[in-house]
């Protein structure tokens, strides 16, 4: 065989960062098994999990500008070959994905003590770098196929993660499963809609999809393409109908777990839909065919009420705030409904800002669960006396629930109702205050049981461990940082929005 | 009239109708079947009514396999079916292994704790939990609860 | 089924040559059809055979679970340790040109051959990990029942 002399430039370490905020989690999962060594199994998850919330911000700081970047695996081109792409939009997902991660896996090593035995700690460990490994995937991924493919590496993991919670509640058990059987027909629905995509075009690269299907207006396939990749992914989302799996999914999984997966896995099935909704089919589509404010408006209105209304009758601490996770998700939705450049941007803020707020509810929660033994309202009841650090940042994420003026939660429901107005639609800016009503309402109840009632005779006194303190804290300031400083939500927003809008020109 | 309906709509779409059956029928027994086992079984009949979308999809009309032979000395002469949906599906399948599997372990564990995989029994269960719950919890609440 | 001396007789006689198709299989991917999933699978029937046939405990005697999960993340590592490798060399990860960069052809024939080794071991350590964990489960049917 002739030798052929290749003329390749070296890729740096720079070039490599698409690819390497994946391969950290990846590779320390198997790793940590391989091993088998409990003590060092957290390190290795730690550190995998803050490299890659180093890498992410590299990135950020790279795309902030509106620049993309591409990343050939193997080395082979798009469209043939997979690629990974990373702009604004989706380096700001990374950011929140790995950030959580970083933050919640110092909380669990605590948490999961009490509440998954020793001998599974390695294994939770390597499936929580694998979920999120996932998540990152279905992230960054620029091909559609790979998206099903480190959507299922996710979900799959995270069945596992929830019913772990099964040592302390056996519904976790019961609520795994309903979720894997939801969570796999949606995948599957998914995976039919790429399927006809790829009929209509006969590529899977995201951008060339984009591209053909520009041609090929809305013909039926494409038409049925779209609906059932956004009943598949409306499924991991749990928009409004599709919802059921989560309450159970949330209350019984164990709190380390239901901290990340609220905080991280919906948005990440938001941004999936997001992707697919404006960067393939055409923004354009969406306008022409005309159908998606009229489908996705009503539902999202009906689950910042129904959810929002569900929640104040819960007497567990936990469910309510996973019912208030599906009417914060409605709100999500309805900046997409709203189809201009200022409800997207809305939406992606929200993403955020309900992420970290839901990130700093449910560690308190887990706190909660770890002092009291349980996240009934009377378990906790009293709470705010003895345990001031932990309750003063439950307030705080409960405010920016609520969405007051200093908080995060406030930043992104004014956009949103700014958003609202702009289109002319005061009726629906009437009612994301009136959702937000029924916030106050449900937490009240918990700011009332916390303070006022005194405690149950038997908890245990005394603060949470330092190690599950900081990161509730760190999410706390976090709620009112981004409250105040909003410079780098709206901004990265706004860039995100705007790529989105331009539809497959944003991909090129 | 009827040899227009059958030709190219009945028999030319074969595989897109068997297809449908396929994944109806699996649907079907997710969602009316109480034994958490054939919640499964409906589950991969729905999943390999995709499989075989896919697959169809990659036929060409008068193709081969898509094997080259070894000296890469290809004819041009030679159609060969598009191999893409299938290494697709190959991977999917492996995910459909994978979730198949889990499931069935979580039926195992909840057996164990339920005594039962009947949906039915398993609700019975969980909903005797849930009013002990709230008679445990709810007074604290004024009996909101 | 120790009473069963035909099934016992057969087996032992299948075993190795189940191993040696899968040997086949894995390192003929690169020719023909065929590959880590394949053989990975027909390598664990081999064990699942055997446990199947005399025992649970004789075949755990043999291939310990504690051997199996780590064969399931050690594929995964070659895998990507593999890939990995293309990274540091400066090239793309799992671009096999980097494995022989002055004769990118050989490259592919060394990274596939590498690759579905991964999945391979992985593979059979997935399916013995999936026989084990449902084997254990259940008491093992008694001769008399069959």
């Amino acid at each position: 065989m002739e030798t052929e002399i290749l003329h390749h430039t070296r890729a740096s370490f720079q070039d490599h960062l698409p690819v390497l905020v994946i391969l950290v989690p990846f590779l320390a999962a198997p790793l940590m098994v391989l091993l088998g060594s409990r003590r060092l199994s957290w390190p290795i998850a730690f550190g995998a999990s803050v490299a890659a919330f180093g890498i992410a911000i590299l990135l950020l700081a790279k795309v902030i500008d509106g620049t993309e970047i591409s990343y050939h695996i193997g080395g082979w081109a798009p469209p043939l070959g997979i690629e990974y792409r990373v702009d604004a939009a989706n380096a700001f997902v990374l950011l929140l994905v790995t950030g959580i991660a970083a933050i919640v896996l110092p909380y669990a090593r605590e948490s999961i003590k009490t509440e998954v035995p020793v001998r599974h700690h390695t294994l939770f460990y390597a499936l929580f770098l694998l979920c999120l490994t996932g998540l990152l995937g279905v992230v960054v991924t620029g091909d559609a196929f790979n998206v099903f493919v480190f959507l299922e590496i996710s979900s799959l993991s995270t069945y596992v993660l929830i019913a772990q919670g099964s040592y302390r509640d056996k519904r976790a058990l019961t609520a795994a499963y309903d979720y894997l059987i939801m969570g796999t027909i949606g995948a599957t629905f998914f995976v039919i809609g790429l399927g006809l995509l790829y009929m209509a075009t006969g590529t899977l690269n995201m951008a060339d999809i984009a591209e053909r299907i520009a041609d090929q207006g809305g013909n039926r396939t494409v038409r049925a393409a779209f609906a059932f990749i956004v009943v598949g992914v409306g499924l991991k989302v749990a928009i409004y109908p599709l919802h059921l799996w989560l309450p159970n999914a949330y209350t019984y999984a164990p709190s380390a777990v239901t901290v990340f997966l609220a905080a991280t896995a919906t948005k990440v099935a938001v941004y999936v839909l997001l992707r697919f909704m404006f960067s393939i089919f055409q923004p354009a589509f969406l306008f022409e065919v005309n159908t998606l404010e009229f489908i996705i408006l009503p539902f999202a209105v009906l689950a910042m009420f129904a959810a929002s209304f569900i929640a104040i009758f819960q007497n567990d601490f936990k469910r309510m705030l996973a019912y208030s996770s599906i009417a914060q998700i409605g709100y999500i939705l309805l900046g997409i409904g709203l189809l201009s450049e200022a409800g997207l941007t809305a939406a992606i803020v929200h993403l955020f800002n309900h992420g970290i707020t839901k990130a700093a509810l449910f560690m308190g929660v887990g706190i909660y669960v770890l002092r009291s033994g349980g996240s009934f309202l009377d378990d906790i009841q009293g709470l705010g006396r003895v345990m001031p650090l932990t309750s003063a940042a439950v307030v705080i994420g409960g405010l920016s629930l609520i969405g007051v003026p200093g908080t995060a939660g406030f930043i992104s429901k004014w956009v949103l109702v700014q958003a609202a107005l702009e289109k002319g639609w005061w009726p629906v800016a009437l009612m994301i205050v009136a959702s937000s009503l029924l916030a106050v309402i449900y937490v009240w109840r918990v700011i009332e049981t916390l303070y006022t009632k005194p405690p149950a005779s038997d908890v245990i006194a005394g603060e949470a461990p330092l190690s599950m303190l900081v990161p509730l804290w760190i999410m706390a300031i976090a709620c009112v940082w981004f409250g105040l400083d909003t410079d780098l939500t709206i901004g990265a927003s706004q860039t995100a929005a705007q790529g989105l809008l331009s539809g497959s020109a944003g991909m090129r | 009239m009827f040899d227009e309906f059958t030709g190219p709509f009945i028999i030319g779409h074969m595989n897109y109708w068997l297809f449908i059956i396929l994944m109806m029928t699996g649907l079907y027994i997710v969602v009316a079947k109480g034994n958490l086992v054939k919640k499964i079984v409906g589950l991969n009949i729905f999943q390999t009514s995709v499989f075989m979308l896919y697959i169809s999809m990659g036929k060409v009309t008068g193709g081969t396999a898509p094997i080259f032979p070894h000296d890469l000395d290809i004819d041009p002469d030679v159609i060969y079916s598009n191999p893409l949906p299938h290494v697709l599906i190959l991977t999917a399948i492996v995910v459909g292994i994978a979730t198949t599997s889990l499931g069935l372990a979580l039926i195992v564990r909840i057996n164990e704790e339920y005594g039962s995989i009947e949906e039915e029994r398993i609700l019975e269960i969980e909903q005797a939990i849930t009013v002990a719950e709230n008679t445990a919890h709810g007074d604290v609440m004024g009996g909101r609860g | 089924m120790r009473h069963h001396l035909i099934l016992r007789v057969v087996t032992k006689f299948l075993v190795g040559t189940i191993m040696l198709y899968a040997f086949y299989v894995q390192f003929h991917g690169d020719f023909s059809p065929g590959g880590g999933f394949q053989a990975g699978v027909i390598m664990a029937v081999a064990f699942i055979l055997y446990g199947v046939v005399f025992s649970l405990e004789q075949v755990q005697r043999v291939f310990p679970p504690w051997i199996v999960h780590k064969l399931a993340a050690l594929g995964v590592l070659v895998y990507g340790v593999t890939g990995l490798y293309s990274l540091l060399t400066g090239f793309n990860y799992l671009d096999y040109t980097a494995l022989s960069p002055h004769h990118p052809e050989h490259g592919q024939h060394y990274g596939i051959l590498l690759v579905e080794l991964g999945v391979g071991i992985t593979v059979t350590g997935v399916m013995v990990a999936i026989y084990y964990a449902f084997a254990a489960r259940n008491p093992i049917i008694s001769d008399e029942e069959w």
